[in-house]
């Protein structure tokens, strides 16, 4: 570019710069920040993924609220265009989520996008999760920002449940019918909770539905955006970690600067997380809920699978053996508690726990910015691994009826079978993952020491 | 093309043109140069473009309706942004200059700010004579506001009545209905088949309402001793609410050849929780902690079903005090 054109465009700039400048007195900062280093490494990109889904989801969603009637006190009978409804009562929640997706002109498009998104948010956030457990990067002086990041992740499996549920179709009816029975299940409180958050006996008050919706569509986007703020805030605080390369340490941070490298390449991944989404909605049907009908309490259907995220849910409910513990007539455990409350309740307190663990164990308090790779932390890369398996057994635990349907293998073996195998393939998991990492670090170290012996030998003897 | 192209780029990446205007005196650059990568600038733009075509089909498919719409409408927006995507990532590694620098992370700690904040609140409390008795006097004037405040939560639902839970829409002589209200006559209930029936005028979309009903062999029929006479021509009525979830329980296992394959039994299909109607509802698979209630059904002098009282047990599932009383209408 040259001339007078570049010269405008110069001249702007500097207009543009003294603007901000003069009234937010800001250009020190800015100047730094434009400059802030981002370290590179793909997996560095996973909390990136979440972040513009979350800002997809709160973008289709604002457009999904002005359709949607979030209202179930009286029931209509369905006159639309979609032959198998006809004639069929339903809540106007319902019909109002049928006519957003057959009659509003790419409302189908928007909620399928937005469904996607959701899928999507809570696997980039659960992957995010598994790369800062298994590099380190939840120790001091980043544990903040991953008890930060785990409430989110909390926040985001109810968020999509409650958001699944608005829908009053068929299947979010079956999802809160468990909700329900599992939040009756907590011992001494269960019904008392229940009464409070339903406002009567299922399916609740009808201002259930109106609390679901302030839930969904305020309450909880709100704590997760607030969160949000405060874990990238500390992570711009103390920057980011890095991998140990060639001039990396624990006191200085190599990466490329936010502009002007940096930025294209991240608004480049912002805009390709909205395509695939988009893609998603616009190609590969999800919940299509005018084919499960509207829900009723005495309907069901058989072969119903929650989103993917609450499927190790659903196994642990499924694996329990039927049993309620109680002392005479008081019923102490009701069984839903062991799959619905325990289970989860178990997974998230040992991540919670686990900087304090390590610490305790290792005795170490230090100061990490550079992550270790999972071989360099063996005992952490296997209980992690354990704990992995064991989530994907009960979640794989969670299709046995599906697996019946399509292999035919009887569905109570099955169950037995994963009864067994929830136990005994963590630990296999553990011994295999320890024995890995020890073995790759043996390899290293084989590797170095090689390479001294032929340093150290006299160049002459090299050459025969 | 080549201003097109320009405009673009003085968009996109601000100052990184040919070179920086003549300044006196001329200043040390910030950002590395390197040398101009046309192909690099080239495939960019045409991104750029593609882009922004594939977006501006957007308007027009919805407009003239192409079908199928959605389709269409999600990969014209998808490919925009896909594009859009690529362009801005060829233009980060390509266009512009990709640095690498390296700069001191923050010190780990501030020890003589964290010791002047530390001193800061002592000697602003220092004037204090008796602190310990103004803090707790402080804290409890926060902690009751903190009571007060969260106690218009319990007017959400009836926290500490428990009635509603026992109540159901079952009393003795009440007819059983079908789905379009007709009431269900004994001598059209076959084995083999389930049917769902509800109190005829109550609310169906309460949990006690909704019963499933099978007809059974009567010399197969093994009900608890105080049932007897609940079963009217083998026909059993049992709540369609799952003892252990609260779904719908609308699968009903029958024998094809009895002597081989497992009985009867009525599952429920969210947790494949499997119930024996034969026996009083007891659990003979799956995660159910409780029998499912059983209606005690008579035949009026027309041949009709009718409820002959209440549910054996409180209906839908488990909580600390669902043991504790029969259902009352």
């Amino acid at each position: 570019m040259v001339g007078r054109a570049q010269q405008e465009a110069d001249a702007v700039i500097r207009k543009l710069v003294r603007l901000v400048d003069e009234r937010t007195a800001s250009a020190p900062f800015l100047k730094k920040a434009l400059r802030y280093v981002f370290p590179d490494h793909w997996s560095f990109l996973l909390g990136e993924v979440a972040l513009y889904s979350f800002v997809l989801l709160v973008a289709t969603g604002i457009y999904l609220t002005l359709f949607f009637d979030p209202s179930v006190a009286t029931q209509v009978v369905y006159h639309g265009s979609y032959e198998p409804l006809r004639g069929q009562e339903m809540t106007p929640a319902y019909k109002s989520v049928v006519d957003l997706s057959l009659h509003v002109k790419a409302g189908l498009l928007i909620r399928q996008t937005h469904h996607w998104a959701a899928d999507v948010f809570i696997a980039a956030i659960v992957l995010h999760l598994l790369r800062i457990f298994f590099t380190g990067a939840f120790r001091k002086p980043r544990d903040l920002t991953y008890y930060l990041g785990l409430t989110m992740l909390t926040f985001a499996l109810l968020e999509g449940y409650v958001g699944y549920s608005l829908a009053d179709d068929l299947l979010s009816g079956m999802g809160l019918a468990i909700g329900y029975s599992v939040a009756m299940s907590i011992p001494f409180v269960g019904a008392n909770l229940a009464a409070l958050v339903w406002g009567a006996p299922f399916p609740g008050t009808p201002a259930f539905w109106s609390r679901m919706y302030i839930a969904h569509v305020f309450i909880f986007p709100i704590l997760i955006g607030t969160l949000l703020a405060a874990h990238l805030l500390l992570v711009a605080l103390r920057h980011h970690t890095q991998f140990k390369r060639e001039r990396e340490s624990e006191r200085t941070v190599v990466g490329i600067p936010m502009i002007p490298g940096y930025a294209p390449r991240s608004l480049g991944l912002m805009f390709a997380v909205f395509g695939v989404l988009f893609l998603l909605g616009g190609l590969v049907q999800i919940n299509p809920v005018w084919l499960w009908g509207p829900y009723h309490v005495a309907a069901s259907t058989n072969g119903a699978q929650p989103d993917w995220y609450l499927g190790w849910l659903i196994g642990a409910l499924r694996l329990m053996p039927g049993f309620d513990v109680t002392v005479g007539d008081y019923t102490l455990v009701p069984n839903p508690f062991w799959g619905g409350v325990l289970v989860p309740l178990v997974v998230f307190a040992i991540l919670f726990l686990w900087p304090w663990l390590e610490r305790k164990a290792t005795n170490d308090h230090g100061f990490h910015n550079l992550l270790d790779r999972p071989r360099d932390a063996p005992w952490r890369t296997a209980f992690g691994f354990a704990l992995l398996t064991w989530v994907f057994v009960v979640f794989l635990a969670g299709s046995a009826d599906r697996v019946y349907v399509t292999f035919g293998i009887s569905y109570e073996s099955q169950i037995w079978a994963y009864r067994v195998l929830v136990w005994i393939l963590p630990l296999l998991a553990l011994v295999v993952a320890h024995r890995v990492c020890v073995e790759l670090q043996r390899g290293e170290e084989v590797k170095r020491l090689r390479c001294e012996v032929l340093a150290k030998r006299p160049a002459a003897s090299r050459s025969p | 093309m080549r201003r097109l192209r320009d405009w673009l780029l003085a968009l996109v990446v601000p100052r990184l043109g040919k070179r920086p205007p003549r300044r006196s005196p001329p200043r040390r650059r910030i950002v590395e140069g390197r040398e101009p990568n046309e192909r690099a600038e080239l495939a960019a733009t045409l991104l750029f473009l593609g882009s922004a075509a594939s977006a501006l089909a957007f308007p027009f498919l919805y407009a003239f309706d192409v079908h199928p719409l959605t389709q269409l409408l999600g990969l014209s927006l998808g490919l925009a942004c896909v594009l859009l995507a690529a362009a801005l990532i060829v233009v980060g590694r390509g266009v512009v200059v990709t640095e690498e620098l390296a700069e001191p992370y923050p010190p780990p700690a501030h020890e003589p700010e964290q010791e002047d904040i530390a001193q800061l609140a002592e000697e602003s409390g220092d004037s204090i004579s008796r602190k310990r008795f103004l803090v707790l006097a402080g804290g409890a004037a926060v902690g009751s506001l903190g009571i007060a405040l969260v106690t218009p939560a319990a007017s959400l639902g009836p926290v500490l009545d428990m009635d509603p839970f026992f109540r159901t829409t079952w009393r003795r002589g009440r007819r059983l209905v079908d789905e379009r209200g007709t009431p269900l006559r004994a001598g059209a209930i076959e084995e083999k088949v389930f049917y769902t029936a509800y109190p005829e005028h109550a609310d169906r979309e309460e949990i006690g309402s909704p019963l499933i009903v099978v007809r059974l062999d009567p010399a197969e029929l093994k009900l608890p001793g105080e049932r007897q006479g609940w079963a009217p021509q083998g026909i059993v009525a049992y709540s369609k609410i799952c003892t252990h979830a609260g779904c719908a329980i609308s699968l009903y296992r029958v024998p094809t050849f009895a002597p081989v394959e497992p009985k009867p039994a009525l599952v429920c299909p969210c947790h494949y929780s499997t119930f024996d109607p034969a026996a009083g509802g007891s659990v003979l698979f799956g995660p159910a902690g409780r029998p499912l209630p059983q209606l005690p059904l008579m035949i009026d002098a027309s041949g009709e079903l009718r409820a002959g009282g209440n549910y054996s047990g409180a209906v839908g599932p488990s909580w600390w005090g669902v043991r504790n009383r029969k259902p009352t209408p």
